[in-house]
């Protein structure tokens, strides 16, 4: 056994410095478009490259809803003229009228994950924010298996007909003060599963959902992230409103 | 036996059988009755040897029906097709001879309404009882989603069925929300105290209904799917898809393209391969080298993400070839990598396999033998460690594998241990393959525009996990009229209760997670 822990000790620190210091390693985040205030090639070409709708033209602007981006990289890949591309992490949104857990809650928070029928991608990135590299428990955060002692219902997938009963019952077996985070482009949008006979458009469908995590599937970062800002320990990307209607200009539904 | 012979004596045995070449020389496709079905299918299963791979069932003017068996080398691929009127949906089951097609033909009754006279256990399956009544049939053309979830009868009083009945018998459910991350599904494990008696996993509660979406799509938007439904094998799953409709469209996939296309297949082999062995260690309490191999696996993350930009290497892999290409010099700089990733496993498994605690918990447990694996018709790493071998890159080459030089580990003893030496020494085959790709790239574009036209194709890739196959049916207008898919992880979760029954429930856990099957990947 003792030469585990020599393996272990030889190994030495490789936790990021992230949220105290800065984290750029390559390969961290697949990135996200970016919206672009002045965009000089020709837009409805690039909206129209779009599968899901995602970008949209207001005020003369190309815009993007990163909550139905599913880094397909059409608009980056064998077009003219790319859209730029936000390399970052930090894209967890709050729902407006939501707040973080109190003050108590801050280094101590405990998480019930619930696969709602997300592809795998997700639920992943969820499980590798135990390893090495990012340790959540280094910053109070903790897995847990029973729902009754959970403060955050963490939600991947799009919400899959079989899945809505197991959903409601951990949600409604959770104490208050509770808070639900849906993660990924499926658990906020429906992604490109739904809405259809047995696949919800998304969490909020179902349950009350504090904040937003897109990507498909956000990195490990963003869904740290996105924990930060429920123990009010960071601020978020910006406040979303609940979902709208996805109908681009170029018309309807994608 | 070379296919043609084979051909040849089924025409003597099935004076009706009429034997057509399908796409190629090694593709033959075998047109009987339906009565036909089963004594032919046996045949080809139990004294030809085929590996039977899965069920297509096709509602077209008439009904048509595809089983899909493939041999070794020369015995190439066979369907044996029938069609039927579409008021006739009674079909005799081929799962009382061939047990592979068992869990095809109740998918079928659920998805189609299909009746497989014989068959021992019809009923819930995908759509779950207590949330769906019988026959509601999804697939069918003519079904209305709308009054369909308006007019739902759940059966609330909905109970498993109770095998073991004996006094003091009990079942003890487990999910479908259990443990920390895990996917969800649901067990039923019968037992009388320690052991379980008998497992049964209810699966499909994350049927997200991916062969009905597909329907109409175009191109563009399935491929989407193709990648997404499994997004832990994104980049085999996105291969098989373009491949099939690569078949439609008669293009010539440049050679850059497809020596790529064995790279990035290979390096998603190798990161799944770290999860899985990550998933082994963390099962059986063995904390640092759970942690070191979390390490590598995110190694082999960033890895993807810095070459491909996305970790799980979605929008890659199109139709055609690749969405882009690469340059050779951060190519080398990622072998580097990859040989750093697998010299650290490799010390990491001279520690595991001195650790008799480790040992105890994986040997001789959760055991499958070489014969239940045919049967079951088992694929990838679980099959190759009972000693059965089917590996597509082996016996059916695609992309440039058969210009490469590699071996496929097997072991015969079935174990968990036998399980986690096959994924260990197919991570040092992944980066032997990674490596040769690169020494070996052609220059030259990596896409081929073309447009395809209405037709069927079939492509099977070997994923991490095993065989996959994606069967697509093009309209004239370019959308998708079907598309199935039989994944690894549907035909190995049909075997799993093999390796958990009779043994102890503390075995459990582990047994699951040397399985390294996917939840998603089966659901759909």
């Amino acid at each position: 056994m003792s030469r585990w822990v020599i393996k272990g000790l030889q190994t030495g620190v490789v936790t990021t410095r992230y949220p105290s210091g800065e984290e750029t390693t390559p390969g961290i985040s697949p990135g996200l478009p970016q919206a672009m205030p002045s965009y000089d090639g020709d837009t409805r070409t690039l909206i129209a490259r779009c599968p899901t709708g995602a970008l949209h033209r207001a005020d003369g602007r190309v815009v993007v809803e990163s909550r139905r981006c599913l880094h397909c990289y059409r608009c980056s890949r064998g077009i003219a003229k790319p859209i730029s591309w936000d390399s970052g992490f930090e894209w967890a949104s709050i729902r407006e009228g939501s707040a973080a857990l109190p003050a108590t809650f801050r280094r101590s928070i405990y998480i019930r994950v619930v696969d709602a029928g997300d592809c795998g991608a997700c639920l992943n990135e969820t499980r590798l924010l135990n390893n090495p590299f990012y340790n959540m428990h280094r910053l109070g955060f903790f897995i847990t298996p029973t729902p009754r002692k959970a403060d955050i219902l963490l939600v991947v997938g799009p919400v899959t007909d079989h899945m809505k009963t197991a959903l409601s019952k951990a949600y409604d077996a959770m104490p208050t003060p509770k808070r639900v985070m849906a993660v990924g482009t499926c658990a906020l949008s429906g992604g490109i599963f739904g809405p259809g006979f047995v696949t919800g458009a998304g969490v909020s469908d179902l349950l009350p959902v504090d904040v937003e995590i897109p990507g498909c599937p956000p990195p490990p970062l963003t869904i740290l992230h996105g924990l930060l800002v429920l123990a009010g320990r960071k601020s978020a990307s910006q406040s979303t409103k609940p979902v709208s209607a996805h109908v681009n200009e170029e018309g309807g539904i994608r | 036996m070379k296919i043609q012979e084979i051909a040849n004596q089924a025409k003597v045995f099935w004076t009706d059988v009429e034997v057509a070449v399908a796409d190629s020389s090694l593709t033959l496709e075998f047109r009987c009755k339906p009565k036909e079905v089963a004594g032919l299918c046996d045949w080809l299963f139990n004294q030809q040897n085929y590996h039977f791979s899965g069920l297509v069932v096709e509602e077209n003017a008439i009904w048509e029906l595809h089983y899909l068996f493939v041999g070794q080398g020369e015995m190439g691929r066979i369907r044996v097709s029938t069609v039927a009127p579409l008021q006739e949906c009674r079909f005799p089951s081929v799962s009382v001879a061939v047990h592979a097609a068992d869990w095809h033909e109740r998918e079928a009754e659920d998805l189609f309404g299909l009746v497989f006279e014989g068959h021992p256990s019809m009923g819930d399956f995908i759509l779950h009882d207590d949330v769906w009544q019988e026959g509601v049939a999804p697939m069918r053309s003519r079904f209305d989603p709308v009054s369909a979830l308006a007019n739902r009868k759940p059966r609330h009083d909905w109970r498993p069925k109770r095998v073991v009945d004996v006094p003091g018998a009990f079942v003890m459910p487990i999910g479908p929300v259990f443990s920390g991350t895990e996917e969800s599904v649901h067990f039923q494990l019968e037992t009388i105290g320690e052991e379980v008696l008998r497992a049964f996993p209810r699966l499909f509660f994350k049927y997200r209904s991916v062969e009905k979406i597909a329907e109409g799509r175009s191109i563009d938007d399935v491929i989407l799917l193709a990648e997404r439904f499994s997004g832990t094998t994104a980049f085999s799953h996105a291969l098989a898809f373009s491949m099939a409709i690569e078949q439609l469209s008669e293009v010539d996939v440049p050679e850059r393209a497809q020596v790529l296309r064995c790279f990035f297949a290979e390096l998603e082999r190798l990161r799944n391969h770290l999860g899985t062995i990550d998933g082994i260690c963390s099962s059986t309490g063995l904390a640092v080298a759970t942690s070191q191999t979390a390490i590598l696996e995110e190694e082999a993350l960033r890895l993807a993400g810095f070459l491909a930009g996305h970790r799980y290497l979605f929008g890659l892999a199109v139709p055609g070839g690749l969405s882009r290409d690469f340059d050779n010099q951060s190519l080398r700089e990622s072998i580097t990598r990859a040989k750093g990733i697998v010299r650290s496993l490799d010390e990491i498994e001279k520690l595991l396999i001195d650790t008799s605690s480790f040992l105890d918990r994986i040997e001789e447990v959760g055991i499958i033998g070489k014969q239940q694996a045919r049967d079951y018709g088992l694929v990838g790493p679980v099959a190759r460690a009972s000693g059965y071998c089917n590996d597509l890159r082996e016996i059916q080459p695609y992309a440039a594998y058969d210009a490469c030089t590699f071996d496929i580990p097997r072991e015969s003893e079935g174990d968990g241990y036998a399980r986690l030496r096959v994924l260990l020494s197919e991570t040092k085959q992944s980066l032997r393959i990674m490596e040769q790709a690169v020494a070996h790239l052609p220059d030259g574009p990596v896409f081929t525009k073309s447009k395809a036209t209405a037709g069927v194709g079939l492509a099977g890739v070997e994923t991490p996990r095993g065989a996959t196959w994606h069967w697509v049916r093009l309209d004239e207008e370019g959308r998708l009229k079907r598309y199935r898919l039989i994944t690894p992880s549907f035909t190995n979760w049909h075997g799993f209760h093999l390796a958990a029954e009779n043994f102890a429930f503390q075995d459990f856990p582990i047994i699951l997670a040397t399985f390294g099957l996917s939840v998603a990947e089966n659901d759909r």
